[in-house]
């Protein structure tokens, strides 16, 4: 099957090459770092994560968004996600990649990686990090090659790929959940220490994984002649807003319970991320542009898409754009709220109460973009593999 | 033939994983094995086990910053710790800073003059909870069971900073960059230097109490006696009557670390 991702137009090996350059990019970066050291990065000693964790913790929650095609296919029988199905376990396979990259990147001695693997330690959630994390990664390689396989070949899918599907739901809630308790043993960080983390995580996933989807459905439906059908687009849309909804529900009551209690230790970051905190006359507020475009967008994002849905117009072709639009709005404003605010809101309150401004450097962010190209060339890859299995049993 | 591959290959990777997997199975199957008396021990306290801990007379060094940074640089020689001018790559094991960073949950309203004007020492409290120990994936932090010591195994740690985040005491250091350039004091053969990329902190001296001496920063602070130190489990020594003499505080109690270092203030 993949030889099908070595045939393709020259606007899909330009589209490769582009991303290949930003990958070489990012690994030049990432050869200065391992030579030099982590000093490259904007983090120091108070500031002891940055952009790699966000950007892993955020992922992780998109690659836990293949869950909302997967669970109404195989769980509720809704037909319509048929032909979409696998893209969610696709998009899940570069997500984890990436994932298991930025760890990789993030971590000071990454030759002696493997001992996690030599001393493992039940009682560090980064222990079971890793095993739902190359768990889920190992259930949706075999679950999509099985089964694309089987479409390609024309006939059911073997029984006990079954299985394997079915313990990959339960598994993608526990990798974000997982995820989200990395935050819960770190005493110093009020901000993490809140039982609604996980919940939070996930409801953002679920919007956040989907609108990919859609997006490259879209994308899809005008470059490689792929319909996913209205239905389903439809379908996922009602899911997207949902989900979107419930994230937004849980970051008010947030705000609820810190600034109704007036516990400082539970306001200083939400101050620190959405007003700014001053200390010794100096204003630290470099995250309150990005946080209150991340609420704009959000519900713009929202009322586009409800309007969309209320006025019966999403049936239409012409919407398309219009929901690409909505949702990108929403995309943008999770990655905000998750990939950038939920991290650097926690980190920048230093365990002796003063405030750290973190600032990528330049050497950080071409890592993280190396490793987003790499994510896309992936999924580039990966759903050209999809697209033409498709074609070829239509045929 | 074509098959036959497939096979091969498919048992191949099988086999790798398997491979691969093993060593963390057999070790987790040894943990819980040697777990089960090691959680009843604990049941019962620390009690009959020695934990040092010590006592910090603020008292004695308010008005004295000159033993402050005397502690602090006996403590950079005897541990070849480097110095960085950019505050983002310091390495840190014992430090002054004043009073609202050393004990933010405490009232700084209306404090004493001295208190205000005042640095405070700090440095890793050799918790008997230590939250670093609980999320180090790899156990390169660790408890020492016979004196309580919480060390580093600087050859084993990943260098994740996941013990850094967990720290409540910001008593951790990550080096940044390669440390032995930046080495400014004489080196000091009997303790190693480390490499770059992995997570540092204060020991109490381990190596030094395991010679029969004491911590470099106590007998750096001889001169006006600010520092005791001792086994916090048994009711003779020098500590615990101190301990039993003065009120004393300690950095962050409610977040049930159990530190075992206190303030005389």
């Amino acid at each position: 099957m993949i030889e099908k991702a070595l045939r393709g137009s020259s606007r899909y090996w330009t589209w490769l090459g582009i991303l290949a350059i930003f990958i070489g990019i990012g690994t030049f970066c990432y050869v200065r770092q391992f030579l030099i050291g982590q000093g490259l990065t904007g983090m120091g000693r108070d500031l002891g994560w940055g952009l790699y964790i966000s950007q892993f913790t955020f992922l992780v929650g998109v690659a836990a968004g293949g869950l909302m095609l997967v669970l109404p296919y195989y769980v509720h029988d809704f037909k319509a996600f048929g032909r979409i199905t696998v893209l969610g376990e696709f998009l899940a396979i570069p997500a984890l990649v990436m994932c298991l990259l930025f760890i990789i990147v993030d971590i000071g001695q990454p030759l002696r990686a493997m001992n996690m693997i030599l001393h493992p330690t039940p009682n560090s959630m980064l222990f079971w990090d890793m095993c739902v994390l190359l768990t889920y990664l190992f259930l949706n390689l075999i679950c999509s090659w099985v089964i694309l396989t089987a479409e390609r070949k024309e006939v059911a899918p073997p029984k006990w790929i079954y299985i394997f599907v079915y313990i990959s739901i339960p598994m993608a809630v526990s990798i974000h959940t997982v995820t989200a308790m990395l935050y819960c043993g770190l005493p110093g960080h009020e901000f993490w220490l809140s039982a609604i983390t996980a919940p939070r995580f996930l409801a953002s996933a679920f919007a956040a994984g989907p609108i990919i989807i859609v997006l490259a459905c879209l994308l899809m439906k005008r470059i490689a002649n792929f319909d996913a059908g209205k239905e389903a687009i439809n379908k996922i849309l009602t899911i997207i807003i949902y989900a979107a909804l419930i994230n937004a529900f849980f970051v008010c009551m947030e705000f609820f319970v810190a600034y109704y209690s007036t516990i400082p230790g539970h306001m200083h970051s939400l101050d620190y991320l959405f007003f700014g905190i001053e200390e010794h006359g100096v204003m630290y507020n470099n995250l309150v542009p990005f946080m209150w475009t991340s609420v704009f967008l959000c519900f713009g994002g929202l009322i586009v898409l409800a309007w969309l849905k209320l006025s019966k117009k999403v049936m239409t072709d012409a919407a398309d754009w219009i929901i690409a639009a909505g949702c990108l709005a929403v995309f943008l404003s999770l990655f905000i709220d998750k990939g950038l605010g939920f991290v650097l809101g926690g980190l920048a309150i230093t365990p002796f109460d003063t405030v750290v401004e973190y600032y990528p450097t330049v050497n950080e962010i071409g890592i993280t973009i190396g490793i987003w190209a790499v994510g896309i060339f992936m999924v580039t890859v990966l759903y050209k593999l999809a697209v033409d299995v498709e074609h070829e049993v239509e045929e | 033939m074509d098959t036959k591959r497939r096979t091969f290959l498919k048992a191949a990777g099988v086999a790798a994983l398997a491979g691969i997997s093993a060593p963390a199975v057999s070790k987790l199957a040894e943990a819980s094995a040697s777990a089960v008396p090691a959680v009843a021990e604990n049941s019962g306290g620390t009690a009959g086990k020695m934990r040092y801990g010590m006592v910090i007379d603020m008292r004695k060094l308010y008005d004295r910053p000159d033993i402050q940074e005397k502690m602090a640089a006996a403590c950079r020689y005897v541990h070849n710790i480097p110095t960085f001018d950019d505050p983002k790559s310091e390495i840190k094991w014992i430090w002054s800073a004043p009073y609202e960073q050393a004990f933010p949950e405490q009232s700084s309203t209306h404090n004493a003059d001295v208190i205000e004007e005042s640095q405070f020492i700090l440095l890793c409290n050799h918790c008997d909870n230590p939250p670093c120990v609980r999320v180090c994936p790899t156990q390169a932090t660790f408890k020492m069971e016979h004196n309580g010591i919480v060390a580093m195994d600087y050859h084993r740690c990943i260098g994740c900073r996941f013990c850094m985040m967990a720290c409540p005491y910001g008593a951790r250091s990550f080096n940044w960059f390669e440390p032995r350039p930046h080495i400014a004091q004489e080196i000091n053969p009997e303790f190693p230097t480390r490499m770059r990329g992995v997570v540092e902190k204060c020991n109490f001296c381990a190596e030094r109490l395991a010679r029969g001496e004491k911590p470099a920063c106590q007998v750096a602070a001889a001169e006006v006696g600010a520092i005791y130190f001792g086994d916090l489990n048994d009711p003779e020594s020098e500590v615990r009557k101190v301990l039993a003499e003065n009120p004393t505080i300690q950095r962050k109690p409610n977040l049930g670390t159990k530190p075992s270092v206190f303030y005389i203030v």
